[in-house]
């Protein structure tokens, strides 16, 4: 199927429905999920309504690192088997990926405040995250700095691959490292430990945050080959 | 006469030339002297949290040092001499960098010695200290071949390598600063030292292929 939507004009077409369709399904599960989460759960026993900010906070920062290594895949496929449209798919999706581990940070800023009593710590998830941003910026820096599209395509694939090292680092810091931020509830050897009437509105948040992600992605991509052929087209009436 | 020792000779003849390791040194000890400015003098306040800012200093010395080590070669053509030749691009880039830290680096981390004393570290722990910097710089500048291949052909990149590299320096900075606070040094820096194999075993290979991307 990659190989099949690599031809712009294919993809053109499939994301002519598609994107429309992914819109629709992120709209209609913030419009379950918001609601259900910030009103309709449980509070926590020990957190009260604070707890509430988990389901902004963990669907933005499990799809942060997600959106990375999607990044990351599609810089391999464009330098090892120059696939035309992974690197406008990689470029698309960065701004939304930093945005959702900007949100993370604010939102479990916000989170750490009354709960940890402190806006900030320098533990080893916290300051893997904000590596992870910094990354993030950097890489949608170096698209814009460089003048020729191929040239910044192929060298900001070799900067993702070489960022993409610090994907286990956040993943495995509250393991590895006596952390402030909470050691893992959900993708844990022996199976979730998080309570069940928590499960329904974090996935229904999980799956709207990837259906914004998957509209934006799309939308972008299609953004970019009009500019393209605009580009071309000027061109050749210049010629 | 192989591609290595040629390679090294001669960037390690041209970072020597022209003032060579004054303008970093500079830099180095400039950046060194904000801190008590910044800070306030008191000893005992230095001293606790002194030491360790040495390695900032440094960080971004080396930085600005990395920024031009392609970007001569690409503007003047040897950058296409280098992907000629029957040398492998990594051993040549390979041979820069060692050449970079014997004319940079080993003199900015001698120089982290007075540094340190001038930020009210112990003196015995300065040895530690200056060898905790060689290993340090050794990491930086595996990691910063990365940034500054990357880079090289950007007008006025020097801001955009470091939004690239400093993320990539967290780790030797805080277990160069764990040497420099005193704790765990042994431990620390087995692990700077793994830090600095690892960036010049695996830098020089992301790099090159860099290289080979901007010279078309």
């Amino acid at each position: 199927m990659l190989n099949y939507l690599s031809n712009p004009q294919r993809f053109m077409g499939f994301s002519a429905w598609a994107a429309p369709l992914f819109a629709v399904l992120a709209t209609l599960l913030f419009a379950i999920g918001l609601p259900w989460a910030l009103v309709f759960s449980p509070p926590d026993y020990q957190m009260g309504d604070t707890v509430r900010i988990m389901y902004l906070h963990v669907p933005a920062a499990s799809l942060s690192l997600g959106i990375y290594a999607f990044m990351g895949i599609a810089s391999f496929v464009s330098l090892v088997w120059r696939h035309v449209l992974a690197d406008v798919a990689a470029r698309a999706a960065a701004p939304i990926g930093a945005t959702f581990a900007g949100i993370c940070l604010v939102t479990g800023s916000f989170w750490g405040a009354p709960t940890w009593g402190t806006w900030w710590e320098w533990d080893g998830r916290l300051t893997s995250m904000l590596v992870l941003f910094i990354i993030y910026l950097g890489y949608i820096a170096l698209w814009s700095a460089i003048e020729e599209e191929d040239r910044a395509a192929r060298l900001a694939a070799i900067l993702c691959l070489v960022g993409v090292i610090n994907l286990p680092i956040v993943k495995f810091s509250v393991d590895w490292w006596s952390t402030l931020h909470q050691p893992a509830s959900i993708m844990r050897s022996g199976g979730t430990s998080i309570d069940d009437s928590m499960i329904g509105p974090l996935a229904t948040m999980a799956g709207a945050y990837a259906a914004l992600f998957a509209t934006l992605t799309l939308y972008g991509m299609r953004a970019a080959i009009f500019r393209r052929r605009v580009e071309a087209a000027e061109l050749r009436n210049a010629a | 006469m192989n591609a290595f020792s040629v390679t090294f000779r001669r960037d390690f003849a041209m970072m020597w030339s022209g003032g060579g390791a004054l303008a970093p040194l500079g830099y180095f000890f400039g950046a060194t002297m904000l801190v008590p400015l910044a800070m306030g003098p008191e000893r005992d306040l230095l001293a606790a949290a002194g030491p360790p800012l040495v390695w900032i200093a440094a960080a971004l010395a080396v930085l600005a040092t990395l920024e031009r080590l392609f970007q001569a070669d690409l503007e003047d053509g040897s950058l296409d001499q280098m992907l000629l030749s029957r040398a492998p691009l990594e051993w040549i880039v390979l041979a820069k960098a060692c050449a970079l830290w014997c004319a940079i680096g080993l003199p900015l981390a001698l120089a982290g010695a007075p540094a340190a004393i001038a930020l009210q570290a112990p003196v015995e722990r300065v040895p530690a200290i200056v060898a905790s910097l060689a290993l340090g710089m050794a990491a930086f500048i595996g990691v910063g071949l990365v940034g500054a291949a990357i880079t090289a052909g950007v007008k006025r990149g020097g801001v955009l390598i470091a939004l690239i590299v400093l993320p990539f320096f967290a780790p030797p900075i805080i277990f160069g600063s764990a040497v420099a606070s005193g704790e765990d040094v042994g431990a620390a820096l087995l692990i700077l030292a793994g830090c600095a194999l690892g960036g010049l075993a695996l830098g020089p290979i992301a790099a090159a292929a860099a290289l080979r991307l901007q010279a078309e």
